[in-house]
């Protein structure tokens, strides 16, 4: 089972309010579609306890956030507006791309395992073992012309033997 | 008090590991096998909670780097654009493949012969074809008899996989371009087979079967060659091999147990099964006065010509609703491309190999990383236009033997008993990029022959270092091999090397079929020896 630890007592409140705002940037919540954010606070605690064997990654990926918005506005990534958060995220995809995936990994893992998801997307909640699923055979008649093909595999050796 | 020393010593617990220790146990010698992981329990296995697709970058990633459990060891893998793919613990690699079962083709053992590159084995298809139905039969195949492909051979133990929607649209795709299509060859129970249940489509194969109806050695070699009497001692990682410096014989092991204690072994015959990765780091780390350069070295081979298979993936995304996370991962594959053809700017080729679907956080991750779902606005719509309706295909590419593909010691890292850990150095060749070229257009062209809307593609893949090869080859040269054409050390002569370390070449193909047959054959020509082992 991964770690159910999670990652708040290593990082500042204002470390875990820059996730939270970039884990709904990557995941908004819909109204069209009827679906909560990654930043649901059931979604962003899942996302905290997964994230805790990178705390120093994640911590490091926070304080380039920082970065990129002080340079942008002199302001930290919570307090600018949703457009330069977006110029911000940008920015920080483009320069910090390994710690942007983790983030991103993170995020979606636990997003699409949220039962409310799942159960929008007309999935199973349950996990695949022991149940298992149906598969259809599908049509073997589809078989049928390459079974009159020649045979095209190569001899080992200029006398024919295989 | 000092342990007696046992007749045959096996290094590893995986693919060709197991199957040795089964064959050997018709001469009733003394046989132990060091693992340096441990026994998974299906139980555990990410399928059985709703946390399975996440544990596939946790604790069963594909990539030791990443799992960095303390039954893995660290590999430097700065120098090669492919990285690599194992798994440490009894049945090695095979608890966490997907089962693709096919064997090498007869031209696979000769193409110096036929296509002046490389070098041809010194054994040819012929020769293996009874250890490779003795390893269906053995490991539980399923799949179709006459696929045109393939000389005829006998009938499989069991029918093959379903197509299910996406081999459907795939084999339709195929089809309407005229290239060859099969039912692959697959190690995963159609049918209730020697005490193990069939499938049911768990669609988790690369991350262990919780069901047990994949044939990984865990479950297929290994219950017999423990009933028999095999004593398989888990959590012992081998540090050297021993040897005499007045024989020059092997002596058997210096190994860590689970506590980290130093341990040895005293062994008439030792048996690398490692793969090509771990087989050369333990060579390459026994070191003696007769071997300064590390064991079995004398070729100064041990290491070089290491061959993954650099694979292509070719994603369709479809507007019709297809198998999604459901069933298997593998169903069909093509070898339309697989034997050379003159007019291409190639030589060899490769196999076409289906791959059925995702769940919903891989199809996030893989939509994110073509840049097809974008981040905020447009997610959710861009999600559901991939979620169960993509399936896609990977080619898999020979690749040809060159001696600075290597795997040497690195001069830092270490594992977590204080081994010194391998590096990998590897380019991709021009031979490669050209054949992954080829297969990208070539996939493209079928999966918009079978119906899909829009084609991802990327090639090589990165965390596709799956297939382990070719440094300690096999040859009849003791300068240009590492073992005979029985698998034993032209230099330590009860030493013999079992795994994929040993391949000549790297054919088009998985290798786990080939690799298992050929363990096999060296343990029937050790038991056809046994009187003259050492001569």
């Amino acid at each position: 089972m991964m770690s159910k630890l999670n990652i708040t007592s290593q990082l500042s409140d204002s470390d875990i309010r820059d996730l939270k705002i970039l884990a709904a940037m990557i995941v908004p919540a819909s109204k069209d579609y009827d679906l909560p954010g990654a930043d649901d606070p059931l979604i962003f605690d899942d996302i905290l306890a997964a994230a805790a064997p990178h705390s120093a990654t994640i911590a490091s990926a926070v304080q380039a956030l920082n970065t990129i918005a002080r340079d942008l506005q002199a302001t930290g990534f919570a307090d600018l507006a949703v457009e330069q958060q977006e110029t911000s995220a940008d920015t920080f995809r483009k320069h910090h791309a390994a710690e942007a995936e983790l983030l991103e990994a993170l995020t979606v893992q636990c997003y699409y395992r949220d039962e409310r998801v799942k159960n929008n997307l007309d999935m199973d909640t349950r996990p695949p073992f022991p149940a298992g699923f149906e598969l259809e055979q599908g049509d073997w008649s589809l078989l049928d012309k390459v079974r009159e093909r020649p045979a095209l595999y190569r001899a080992d050796s200029e006398t024919g033997k295989n | 008090m000092t342990e007696e020393p046992v007749d045959v010593l096996i290094i590893g617990a995986g693919a060709s590991g197991a199957a040795v220790a089964w064959s050997l146990l018709d001469t009733r010698m003394k046989i132990v096998c060091l693992e340096q992981g441990g026994a998974t329990n299906p139980a555990d296995y990410p399928s059985t909670g709703n946390e399975w697709e996440a544990r596939r970058s946790s604790d069963f990633s594909i990539s030791p780097n990443q799992r960095k459990l303390k039954t893995d060891y660290p590999i430097n893998e700065d120098d090669s654009p492919i990285k690599v793919a194992n798994f440490n613990g009894v049945g090695g690699s095979t608890v966490l493949y997907a089962g693709q079962f096919p064997r090498f083709h007869p031209s696979d053992f000769r193409i110096k012969s036929l296509d002046g590159v490389a070098d041809d084995w010194p054994v040819d298809y012929k020769t293996l074809e009874p250890f490779f139905e003795e390893n269906d039969r053995m490991t539980g195949v399923a799949g179709l008899a006459g696929d045109p492909a393939y000389p005829p051979r006998d009938a499989r133990p069991m029918p093959p996989v379903p197509l299910g929607k996406a081999g459907q649209a795939l084999a339709s795709g195929f089809n309407k371009l005229d290239w060859h299509w099969w039912p692959s060859d697959v190690a995963i129970n159609t049918e209730v087979y020697d005490g193990r249940d069939k499938c049911i489509n768990l669609g988790a194969c690369i991350s262990g079967c919780a069901q047990g109806a994949k044939g990984s050695a865990d479950v297929t070699y290994w219950p017999h060659a423990l009933r028999g009497g095999v004593e398989l001692r888990t959590h012992s990682r081998v540090r050297e091999i021993t040897v005499d410096d007045d024989t020059g014989m092997a002596t058997g092991v210096i190994y860590y147990d689970e506590d980290g204690v130093e341990q040895s072994l005293k062994a008439h015959i030792v048996v690398l099964a490692s793969n090509g990765i771990g087989t050369p780091r333990i060579l390459l780390n026994s070191k003696s006065k007769l071997f300064p350069d590390g064991l079995a070295n004398s070729s100064g081979l041990v290491g070089k010509n290491l061959m993954f298979h650099p694979y292509a993936a070719i994603q369709g995304i479809f507007d019709k609703p297809l198998d999604g996370y459901k069933g298997p991962h593998k169903a069909v594959q093509s070898q339309e491309f697989y034997e050379t053809d003159p007019s291409r700017d190639f030589v060899r080729g490769y196999t076409f190999e289906t791959s059925r679907g995702m769940g919903p956080a891989g199809t996030a991750m893989t939509g994110m990383g073509y840049g097809r779902i974008p981040w905020g606005h447009g997610h959710h719509k861009a999600f559901r236009e991939m979620f169960n309706r993509v399936t896609s295909i990977a080619a898999v590419c020979e690749d040809l033997p060159e001696e600075h593909n290597r795997v040497t010691l690195d001069d830092l890292l270490k594992d977590s008993d204080g081994i010194p850990a391998p590096r990998i150095s590897y380019t991709l060749s021009e031979n490669s990029r050209k054949m992954l070229d080829h297969a990208v257009a070539r996939g493209t062209e079928m999966m918009t022959a079978a119906g899909a809307r829009e084609v991802l593609t990327l090639a090589p893949i990165k965390y596709a270092g799956w297939h382990l090869m070719g440094t300690a080859r096999m040859g009849t040269d003791p300068a240009r091999s590492v073992v005979n054409e029985w698998g034993r050390s032209h230099d330590v002569k009860n030493l013999f090397i079992v795994d994929g370390s040993i391949f000549v070449t790297s054919a088009g193909v998985n290798p786990t079929s080939t690799l298992q047959a050929l363990a096999l054959y060296i343990a029937d020509q050790m038991k056809q020896r046994l009187a003259n082992l050492f001569d």
